[in-house]
């Protein structure tokens, strides 16, 4: 979390005992962790314990994690998020850096038309034309493939401009140097441009991954096929109300789809915030 | 057809109006450019008879074709007139058009292209496309997975409307004159004046009057969207304000100077990475009428907790208690950098003149983080219109009689469950036009947030 950087300016107009702020500080982690701890309790306890209410962790963590990732075939779900989300954050962060180096590197005719092109569709939200598109890619005869979790989502605006944004901010003379090097455009990406940009693209990367991962409504639509199922939409099996649910591997189901996402976020962490705190100046 | 035309004749007297009028300042430009515009949409297609001017449909449909043809005509001509005044300040200034850099690639004329053409498909195909679709199927009765298809005008959107035709028409043209009369009387009052406090206090005061004309223009029967409305207003109204004010509360707290914060923040910001349903699913067994904690813990004090999915109170409160969880870390993360940001040197100055914590907090450190706000409040509204269907899903499935049915769930409901999908695109365009309204609200603000240079 250095990132943000707080320690660079000590400015103490904080005074006072530090005690009761950790006191508020522990109540609030607390507070906010607690649906996460409650369900690693849960997560440890067979039906009874559950509606015993017992509040230390019970003995049926191995059993649970035997129902959901090899009775409820979890590992396949979470196999097909991981492929779904890596192709997503790959394709999204290539085609938003090559879009950059287009808008930032060339001149071109037609230039501010493609720019105000990308530039709508950031308020084109899917999820508001998702039936249109459910009809589009059916008629492609995608359903249940891993093309209709990608391909839709493989371009992003936000990815495109942020790169733009960067480069524009990159000194001017990299390109000329490295034409006179004889670079071609791929060449100054790759052996410049990249290189130079890792906080953007760590920080894109994060925000991708998680976007593709969280991913719940559209495969729910495209996707019926179980074994073609994400692990968002795979979790509805534990969830039958009425039918005899155990709670515990429901909640063992629910950590264990939140651990890619958080190992995304805290190897990532530093470009992460370096990279927010950039945008959020302006 | 005849919306092609009116499309068409809205952008041709758009242009024609930003040319004639360039002597006039720019606001008064776009005004006379949008007029033109709306004039000529709605003249070319009632003379092209469209089929919301035929004397079959019901008065809410001729009130609506009229509406459409003018807003088609007024987001052409007013379109047209920024992308050809950015365009042209592009080729001036060098913003966008012509390059402020000297490096560029003197290549074949296919390098962009090349470069840019998967991201262009992939829009033109996947974004696009289905937006075009979707506005021609909302005119349309269409069953999921069958062929045919019957024409239905505008009555996909007439029947979510109230049948008064008066209270179509009088209730918007109350809401924009408040909405224009204010923000005119704010512009009018000198600074630092009486006028302009309570110019700008009463500002909300049109969004308010907004809200409420769509309430009343909506139709409350079953097959209206009342209902679904106020379940959305609720929801996104609750959720914004919860993430936001407790977001800005921790990243406060988390902004202190004590030992061990890189843990603290870690731990406050980390829920950002679990995902909607898994929050539905964490607040559904907390809330569980049979074995959930918060049913255990009234039981201990003997109060008897009503069961969430029956009651109307709860349900809501339990959908946005856990989407205003999911949305906290990401409040946190922007609040903590905003709070870099905030001036050393004026919270020095405060803290001499002896003022408060409070003070402090309210007259020193909310202003410089305006900025930041208003980009939460837009993020944190997108997030509660639709990644809010996840936890809904898992948490109530719009349970109990549909009250906590949102827009997007709304929509899955008629358009997939009932596989009546152009019903759902009608609603989905309603949900568009919210969207599109707020982008350029956004923008709005935004501009003149550069203007008095408050950036941040």
């Amino acid at each position: 979390m250095t990132g943000l950087a707080v320690g660079v300016r000590k400015k103490n107009w904080f005074r006072g005992r530090s005690w009761p702020v950790h006191g508020a500080l522990i109540l609030t982690t607390f507070l906010i962790g607690f649906p996460l701890a409650y369900a690693a309790l849960i997560a440890t306890q067979s039906n009874p314990d559950v509606f015993a209410f017992k509040l230390t962790p019970g003995d049926s963590l191995a059993q649970n994690f035997q129902d959901v990732w090899f009775g409820r075939n979890l590992g396949r779900y979470m196999w097909n998020s991981t492929v779904q989300s890596v192709l997503i954050t790959v394709a999204k962060t290539i085609l938003s850096l090559a879009a950059g180096l287009a808008f930032v590197y060339f001149r071109f005719k037609a230039k501010w038309i493609v720019f105000f092109f990308v530039l709508i569709t950031l308020m084109m939200p899917t999820e508001v034309m998702i039936l249109a598109l459910f009809r589009l890619v059916s008629a492609f005869d995608w359903k249940d493939t891993m093309a209709a979790l990608v391909v839709p989502f493989a371009a992003s605006a936000t990815g495109a401009f942020l790169f733009r944004q960067h480069f524009a901010n990159l000194p001017n003379d990299l390109a000329e140097a490295s034409q006179v090097d004889g670079a071609s455009p791929l060449q100054f990406l790759t052996k410049v441009l990249i290189p130079l940009s890792w906080n953007t693209i760590g920080a894109l990367a994060v925000i991708q991954f998680v976007y593709g991962w969280n991913m719940y409504l559209w495969p729910v639509l495209i996707i019926s096929k179980q074994e073609a199922q994400v692990i968002q939409v795979g979790l509805q099996n534990l969830q039958g109300i009425d039918v005899g649910l155990t709670y515990g591997p429901l909640m063992l189901a629910a950590l264990l789809a939140s651990i890619p996402p958080t190992i995304v976020f805290i190897l990532l962490q530093k470009p992460f915030m370096s990279g927010f705190s950039i945008t959020a100046d302006k | 057809m005849s919306a092609l035309l009116a499309l068409l004749a809205g952008a041709g007297a758009g242009a024609y109006g930003f040319r004639t009028a360039r002597r006039l300042r720019p606001a008064r430009r776009y005004l006379v450019g949008a007029l033109l515009g709306t004039l000529g949409a709605v003249v070319v297609s009632v003379l092209t008879g469209g089929c919301a001017y035929s004397p079959e449909v019901d008065a809410a449909q001729h009130i609506l074709g009229i509406a459409v043809a003018g807003g088609i005509g007024l987001a052409v001509a007013s379109g047209t007139s920024v992308v050809l005044a950015s365009a042209k300040g592009g080729r001036d200034a060098g913003s966008i058009g012509s390059d402020i850099r000297t490096g560029t690639y003197r290549l074949g004329w296919w390098w962009p292209w090349a470069l840019l053409l998967p991201t262009i498909v992939i829009l033109v195909v996947f974004l696009y496309v289905p937006a075009v679709q979707t506005f021609t199927l909302s005119t349309k009765l269409v069953r999921l997975g069958a062929p045919r298809q019957i024409e239905v005008c505008l009555a996909n959107f007439s029947e979510l409307l109230t049948p008064n035709p008066w209270i179509l028409v009088i209730l918007p043209l109350i809401a924009v004159g408040v909405m224009w009369g204010l923000g005119l009387w704010k512009r009018r009052a000198s600074l630092g004046s009486m006028s302009l406090t309570a110019a700008t206090a009463l500002q909300p005061f049109g969004i308010v009057v907004l809200l409420l004309a769509l309430y009343y223009m909506f139709n409350g029967g079953p097959r209206g969207y009342r209902g679904i409305y106020v379940n959305t207003l609720v929801v996104s109204a609750g959720t914004v304000a919860g993430g936001m004010i407790l977001g800005l509360a921790v990243a406060y707290l988390a902004f202190q100077k004590v030992r061990g914060m890189t843990v603290y923040r870690t731990l406050l910001i980390w829920p950002y990475a679990v995902s909607p349903p898994v929050a539905g699913i964490l607040f559904f067994m907390m809330f569980d009428p049979t074995a959930g904690i918060i049913q255990h813990l009234f039981e201990l004090v003997g109060v008897t907790f009503p069961n969430y999915r029956e009651d109307v109170f709860l349900a809501r409160f339990a959908v946005i208690a856990a989407s205003t969880w999911k949305i906290l870390g990401y409040n946190v993360l922007f609040y903590l950098a905003g709070l870099q940001n905030v001036p050393g040197d004026q919270i020095e100055a405060s803290v001499l003149d002896g003022a408060s914590a409070w003070q402090r907090f309210r007259y020193v450190v909310t202003p410089s983080l305006a900025p930041i706000t208003f980009f939460l409040l837009i993020t944190n509204l997108t997030y509660a219109f639709f990644e809010v269907y996840g936890t809904i899903d898992y948490l109530t499935r719009g349970a109990p009689a549909g009250k906590t049915s949102v827009a997007i769930y709304e929509i899955i409901r008629v358009g997939v469950e009932n596989r009546d999908i152009g019903r759902g695109a009608a609603q989905s365009v309603l949900l568009f036009l919210a969207v599109i309204g707020l982008t350029v609200w956004q923008f709005k603000q935004s501009e003149s947030r550069i203007t008095y240079g408050g950036g941040g």
